[in-house]
């Protein structure tokens, strides 16, 4: 990848990252640590990757995304804003009674959220469905999943990669966010579900560690996965969780707790000394 | 609101409270600081079981836990206990009739911002119609430490409706309940109000809106929702007239059809019912959202003229 291309999607990314905290703070609630972790990989998604037209949101041929952990909403819409699903002044709106941007994705009130979810694990079993009627139809369509690395304590996750290997499917391109941290604390701690890698692997999957905030490793993983046949795609990708907000990383503790007004200012300065930083170094 | 407690808040103390009883173990799915479990967890840490985003799993481990002697407490969001671990809980607890009590927190439409994925308002309809299963749906924190105590007491599988919400107090913090017996808050002849959970604070504040136009109404509270409370469902409806029921959870098969069961087959009054029109509920305020949704004193109160009409 080319240094621009690079600082470009940086910039992009920081510009979601900003959205994610003007939405939650402004809503009081919602859940910014993960959404903060794998924003770097929704971004190569959106920007780069997938054949999405946001003037067409419903194309029957287009790639699919399914933020199979839910409560990590404001990062997909911020990045669905950002790439001009809907305003982005809307963000602000988020979880408000009078808005169109629930809580967990609802793909009947918000344009461009290719499914509703929330309940942990359910997103990547309707991925499979999708995939398996792209198969059915011919369709040359991707379906990229999003997940958690504590929603693979869900016994349907394991279903559904048996299911995802079982029929071949290898339209199907899953990330895991692998931040180490869910509610109650650490991934290790509360129900262990290492080695993440080795069982994707025995449930037949074709699978790649990567650095989730490193551009240049996503793309490559993902023009991998691209030239797999007959697998299902794993990437887990290491992350950090609250990525790009100091206070923020690695604490458990904002997992689903909105920054205050003076917490938000503070992590928008700092993105804003980080868009900053990058200015520089494009001169 | 000062002086306000979510019942959620009421279980975890009084899990805390009761749990020197060295049979009782709880089960958390990666959500104890919300359910209120880590409460008891500080206390009693070597019988509290962190069993991670696995709320299946969850269910058939309280089950075996329980054949083995233990009471068991098994908590999640009220959608994650009774939604998505339906099966289990039929199956796996209430068939061999399992003491498992199940502590399911954040139900109804007041987990407000969260939205309609996480607003259980279909649980009462799902638990009750589950043979060998009781159902209490508390009201405010002291009816919700009853609710608990009456869990370990009663032989058999509970479940346990709590709420996010802080709520203020029905009841005297040294009132006492009886499991399946609903309490007659307030006597009145015209219209009866049957209200539930968070219901009753508004079915109250209905009676004194009805009272303004000279319309006497009795306001009960049924905590227990199964076993109901037959006798008083009974005698207000022949003293009263008509019913109006209160809940917080759609109207298809919940509180207020479990009442008109009894009402219907043992001495038929017109009943009314407040509750969510069958539909889902959204993200938002959790005060705004009761008002969107009609779960108000003021619709109470229109709903009892209504039925008083009917006769
Ligand atoms: C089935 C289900 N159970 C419980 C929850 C409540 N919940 C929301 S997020 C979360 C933790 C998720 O952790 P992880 O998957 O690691 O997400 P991330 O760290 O990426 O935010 C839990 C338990 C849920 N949404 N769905
Ligand atoms: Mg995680």
């Amino acid at each position: 990848m080319e240094q621009k291309e690079i600082l470009s999607l940086k910039r992009t990314a920081t510009n979601i990252r900003k959205g994610i905290l003007k939405a939650t703070c402004s809503a009081g609630s919602g859940h910014p640590g993960g959404s903060l972790s794998i924003t770097d990989i929704m971004t190569y998604l959106y920007f780069k990757e997938m054949n999405i037209d946001p003037k067409d949101p419903q194309n029957p041929d287009r790639d699919r995304f399914i933020m199979s952990k839910g409560h990590c909403a404001p990062v997909l819409y911020s990045t669905l804003a950002e790439r001009g699903f809907f305003p982005k002044e809307d963000l602000i709106t988020l979880r408000k009674t009078s808005s169109y941007l629930e809580g967990h994705p609802n793909m009947k009130s918000t344009p461009g959220v290719d499914m509703s979810t929330g309940s942990l694990a359910q997103g990547l079993s309707t991925a499979i469905g999708m995939a398996l009627a792209g198969k059915i139809d011919n369709k040359n369509y991707r379906v990229f999943v999003g997940m958690g690395d504590g929603e693979l304590e869900e016994g349907l996750v394991w279903e559904a990669a048996m299911a995802a290997a079982h029929y071949k499917l290898d339209n199907l391109i899953c990330f895991v966010d692998y931040n180490g941290l869910q509610i109650d604390g650490k991934i290790t701690e509360v129900m262990n579900p290492e080695p993440i890698a080795d069982k994707f692997i025995a449930f037949g999957w074709y699978v790649q560690s990567i650095d989730a905030h490193d551009f240049e490793q996503i793309e490559k993983a993902v023009e991998n996965a691209k030239k797999q046949k007959g697998k299902p795609n794993m990437i887990v990708a290491h992350s950090t969780k609250g990525k790009g907000v100091s206070f923020m990383e690695n604490q458990a503790g904002w997992h689903g707790v909105a920054p205050k007004p003076d917490e938000c200012e503070r992590g928008l300065a700092e993105l804003d000394a980080y868009l900053a930083s990058l200015d520089k170094e494009e001169q | 609101m000062a002086g306000n407690i979510a019942t959620r808040a009421a279980y975890g103390e009084a899990l805390a409270e009761f749990g020197a009883d060295e049979r009782i173990v709880v089960l958390d799915a990666d959500l104890s600081k919300s359910t209120k479990t880590d409460v008891f967890q500080k206390k009693y840490p070597d019988r509290h079981f962190n069993m991670g985003i696995a709320e299946a799993n969850m269910m058939c481990t309280a089950a075996g836990l329980a054949s083995c002697g233990k009471i068991v407490f098994a908590s999640s969001f009220a959608i994650f206990a009774a939604g998505r671990a339906f099966e289990m809980v039929r199956n796996s607890i209430c068939y061999p009739e399992f003491n498992v009590k199940i502590g399911a927190t954040h139900a109804g439409i007041s987990v407000g911002e969260d939205g309609a994925s996480h607003q259980m308002i279909e649980d009462i309809a799902l638990m009750r119609s589950i043979p060998n299963m009781s159902v209490i749906s508390p009201c405010d924190a002291a009816s919700a430490r009853f609710a608990v105590k009456a869990a370990i007491e009663k032989q058999g599988p509970v479940y346990l409706r709590f709420g996010r919400l802080a709520v203020p107090q029905i009841y005297d913090k040294n009132a006492t309940f009886e499991f399946g017996k609903g309490v007659q808050l307030k006597e009145g002849s015209d219209v009866s109000i049957i209200a539930n959970g968070l219901m009753v604070q508004y079915a109250l504040e209905a009676a004194k809106i009805l009272e303004e136009q000279n319309i006497s109404a009795r306001v009960i509270d049924i905590h227990t929702i199964k076993p109901i409370d037959r006798d008083i469902i009974i005698k207000a409806a022949k003293e009263t007239g008509c019913i109006v029921t209160a809940e917080e959870h759609t109207v298809v098969g919940g509180f207020g059809s479990a009442v008109a069961e009894v009402v219907c087959s043992e001495y038929p009054v017109p009943v009314k019912m407040v509750g969510i029109e069958d539909q889902f509920g959204k993200s938002g305020n959790p005060y705004e959202l009761l008002e969107l949704y009609g779960l108000t004193a003021k619709n109470i109160a229109a709903k009892a003229i209504e039925a008083m009409q009917m006769l």
